[in-house]
């Protein structure tokens, strides 16, 4: 091998690292497109809409961000995996159940991988998913409405990282655990322990979400891999349809100081899954049943409110029983990001510590299969030799080559972490044909459609990790940086340059004419089936049950019904079912009580919503509406009088006169 | 009268039967917050928002300045409307089978008759509904009254109000053209008989 090669570089590591250190505070400024070329292609006159929506993961916000391309403009944010008290999400009665899990309520989650559903390979824009890392989650939003519909928890997985990858007809999600964890034979639980084990005890899953057509998410299946940390996912397309590839890193299995101990190994793996055959074996009822407790929280439409099911068991196929399941595919030094190019030809790895990409062949990779090319076994797995599925090495990409995505020209467009630049190269001849620097440190970027078999090739857009000096400083915490840069020419060339929430950590694109027509507008109160919505003021009233109160209330520009209401108790819990009557779009109403340990409701045209109040003080409290609606917005206010635990004041309640 | 012109007739009569199924007259209302447009399509028998919930939004628009609320159930013209047309329909058939060129005659001015009515009507009832106005109305302008246009546009406040005849009237207005065609060809046709 070349390691010995590969190691005379690795000793000019760190002269390079302090380098590009010592170059963060004179950021050179003459690739940035200031001029007035740069400025039209970004620029999205007033009342105009841009050509892309891009959803850009809030990493550890926990939630999805809504960017306009080119223009960079933030046009929304959706609530996925942490609670949001500017809507309520996770703090309503209706939503709140999105986010239960085995453990419980979990507030607050990292969200980053999203990834939009596609048709015969390409981005159909009915759905993104988005994975969640800390507590394993998948979720499904839907973008007529761009609110969460569906979350799915991932059993016997610790950490869920390499998902969430679509294969190109939406078949399948696929998740994969980052950490191994100890299991045990029977039911894959979580053991106790000594750590120092590892390597006898510790076991990854690798999950695979079947989606209907309605968008319904269940885990058809799971598939025992060595306990090694899973990274990153493509699925493959075209020729490769029907297989998914997973990179690896730790095949060293280092339990500790993990950064020198599973940077050891020349080569760790890519794991790729034939999830067609897997999907054959669980159809047939192959490997077993197992303990595997995990919700599943979905939005029943009718009623506009999120519902928990908790399901017990879970499929899993072991490859040492069951053959042709997975190949490991040798690959250069803990490889980071794994891509499959428009073709489904070529397997692109990031190897973050590698000197080169090694870009595998599909067609190398069959073939060694069929000649059994193998240069050994681990756990049941046959791993393939490397020269011999190896479609090239592209020389010289840059320092710490991590993500890689493709226009739709043959061109493949790579991160180098740490020199800070994006590699322009050649997927036939793997040759480097241009590079450009950006600001600092990217991790993933996003050619709209550019991991799928249509990249819209325009525009790129580079997500880095580090900011400081490219806006008005905000003290010592910074929205990270995203790049907008033309690809469209031979030469890549900078146009825009914006901050993003949280860790923009991945991003999809598709052409808004794909979203926005079937944008909801407003929800139909004939429509709206929940159990508490009140369809007019003729039906709002207040209930005593016992020290419960319930508020079936309404909301119209520009009053509640009722606006006062009397025989409220300390110790009472009160239930406010607030309905928005208004029927027309953009006119949302808020609602927040003085002193409410909880947060605001935000209740859309025609929707239901419920929060609840537990009164700890005598008195007469305010209530008003939060969301400026109308001109008469701040007179939309009313009164609860709250009086001492025990009294005798009985339930009144009105509005008018 | 000729057979072709007793079936013309019989034409005129039931294209009326559209007037069951499309809107007579229009009202729409821009206004900047409503770059889509909100309005409403006047039927014989209804009063309908062009999107389903354009009437509700009207209203409620509607009670800031004291205007009453638009209920169709409780206009009584959306009542008698359809058995006028029902009898001008019934009467028109009639005519095109038994009748002469005097009694198209007859039938055309009462059907212009009952329009004019009809217009007259809805001006009046557009009068009642801009300047009988809930003196608690939260806003109050002084000398303003809100009765839109009979026909063209008109500003009102914020809203730019356009009124103007919608498919169904051009049914009729057809039906009337084609009963004074009738009377027309029978008139010249007869002449022509009697000189040759
Ligand atoms: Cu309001």
């Amino acid at each position: 091998m070349k390691l010995a090669n590969f190691k005379s570089l690795l000793w000019g590591l760190p002269v390079i690292v302090i380098l590009s250190m010592l170059m963060y505070g004179c950021p050179s400024q003459q690739q940035l497109g200031a001029n007035a070329d740069a400025a039209q292609k970004v620029y999205v006159a007033p009342g105009e809409y841009d050509e892309f929506y891009g959803f850009m993961s809030g990493g550890y916000s926990g939630q999805l961000s809504v960017y306009g391309i080119p223009s960079g403009r933030h046009l929304y944010t959706i609530p996925v995996f942490s609670q949001e008290a500017t809507n309520a999400y996770g703090y309503s009665e209706e939503s709140k159940p999105m986010l239960n899990t085995t453990h419980g309520f979990v507030p607050w989650g990292d969200s980053h991988h999203p990834e939009l559903s596609q048709t015969d390979g390409v981005p159909d824009g009915r759905w993104i998913f988005i994975n969640e890392n800390n507590t394993p989650r998948v979720a499904r939003i839907n973008l007529s409405t761009f609110t969460t519909d569906e979350i799915i928890e991932i059993p016997n997985s610790a950490g869920n990282h390499a998902s969430s990858f679509v294969t190109p007809n939406t078949e399948y999600v696929s998740a994969a655990t980052r950490f191994s964890i100890p299991m045990d034979d029977e039911n894959l639980n979580n053991e106790d322990v000594p750590i120092s084990e590892y390597s006898e005890h510790f076991k990854g899953t690798l999950s695979f979400i079947k989606v209907g057509d309605d968008g319904k998410m269940g885990i058809d299946f799971q598939i025992l891999v060595p306990g090694f940390d899973y990274d990153l996912s493509h699925a493959g397309k075209g020729p490769s349809d029907g297989w998914s590839f997973f990179t690896s890193y730790n095949s060293e299995q280092a339990h500790t100081l993990l950064e020198v101990n599973a940077s050891k190994n020349d080569k760790d793996f890519i794991a790729a899954v034939n999830w067609r055959k897997a999907a054959e074996y669980a159809a047939a009822g192959e490997g077993r049943m197992v303990e595997g407790e995990h919700y599943r929280n979905y939005v029943d439409h009718d009623t506009h409110t999120a519902k928990s099911e908790l399901i017990e068991e879970v499929r899993v196929l072991d490859p040492r029983e069951l053959e042709g399941l997975i190949y490991f595919l040798p690959t250069p030094k803990s490889p980071h990001g794994v891509d499959v190019d428009p073709s489904g030809q070529y397997i692109v790895a990031g190897g973050k510590l590698s000197t080169v990409i090694p870009v595998h062949s599909f067609e190398k990779m069959i073939q060694a299969i069929e000649n059994e090319e193998f240069e050994g076994e681990i756990d049941g797995i046959p791993v393939l030799n490397y020269d011999a599925i190896l479609h090239g090495e592209v020389e010289n990409p840059g320092l710490g080559p991590l993500h890689t995505e493709f226009d739709d020209r043959g061109n493949a467009y790579t991160t180098a972490f740490i020199s800070s630049e994006i590699v322009k190269w050649d997927l036939e001849t793997t040759q480097v044909l241009d590079r450009i620097q950006t600001y600092y440190s990217p991790g993933h970027l996003m050619i709209p459609g550019g991991d799928s078999q249509k990249p819209w090739g325009k525009y790129l857009v580079a997500l880095n990790k580090i900011t400081k000096d490219r806006y008005l400083p905000t003290g010592p915490e910074l929205f990270h940086s995203a790049q907008l840069i033309d690809i469209s020419g031979e030469k890549m060339k900078l146009l825009l340059d914006f901050p993003t929430e949280g860790e923009p950590h991945y991003a999809q694109a598709i052409p808004a004419d794909l979203v926005r027509p079937n944008q909801t507008q407003f929800y139909k109160l004939e429509e709206n089936n929940h159990p508490d919505a009140v369809k007019g003021e003729d039906e709002t009233r207040v209930e005593r049950d016992g020290n419960e109160v319930h508020i079936y209330m309404s909301t119209i520009r520009t009053h509640f019904a009722p606006d006062n209401i009397e025989g409220v108790k300390v110790g009472d819990k009160v239930y406010f079912h607030i309905t928005n009557l208004e029927q027309d779009w953009d006119i949302p109403h808020g609602f927040a009580v003085k002193g409410m340990n909880n947060s605001e409701l935000l209740i859309m045209p025609g929707e239901t919503r419920t929060i609840v109040w537990e009164p700890k003080k005598v008195g007469v409290i305010p209530f008003y509406c939060t969301d400026f609606c109308s001109a008469l917005h701040q007179e939309m206010q009313g009164y609860i009088r709250v009086s001492p635990e025990g009294s005798d004041v009985e339930i009144a309640y009105g509005t008018g006169q | 009268m000729k057979t072709k012109h007793r079936i013309t007739m019989a034409i005129a009569a039931l294209l009326l039967i559209a007037l069951y199924f499309l809107p007579i007259w229009s009202i729409s209302l821009e206004a900047p917050q409503y770059p889509e447009g909100i309005g409403l399509n006047i039927h014989i028998h209804t009063i309908e928002g062009k999107q389903p919930q354009d009437l509700q939004n009207i209203n409620g628009l509607n009670h800031y300045i004291g205007m009453k609320k638009i209920e169709p159930d409780s206009i009584a013209e959306l009542k008698y409307m359809p058995p006028i047309i029902a009898f001008l329909i019934v009467t028109g058939l009639v005519v095109a089978i038994w009748g002469n060129k005097k009694w198209v005659m007859t039938w055309l001015i009462l059907f212009m008759l009952l329009a004019v009515a009809g217009l007259v009507d809805f001006y009046l009832w557009e009068y009642d509904y801009g300047h009988n106005l809930n003196p608690n109305a939260a806003i109050k302008v002084p000398g303003m009254t809100y009765q839109p246009p009979l026909i063209g546009s008109k500003a009102l406040l914020n809203f730019n109000a356009v009124s103007l005849p919608h498919t169904g009237f051009f049914f009729a207005l057809a039906s009337m053209v084609l009963a004074g065609l009738v009377w027309w060809r029978e008139r010249v046709e007869g002449k022509d008989e009697k000189n040759s």
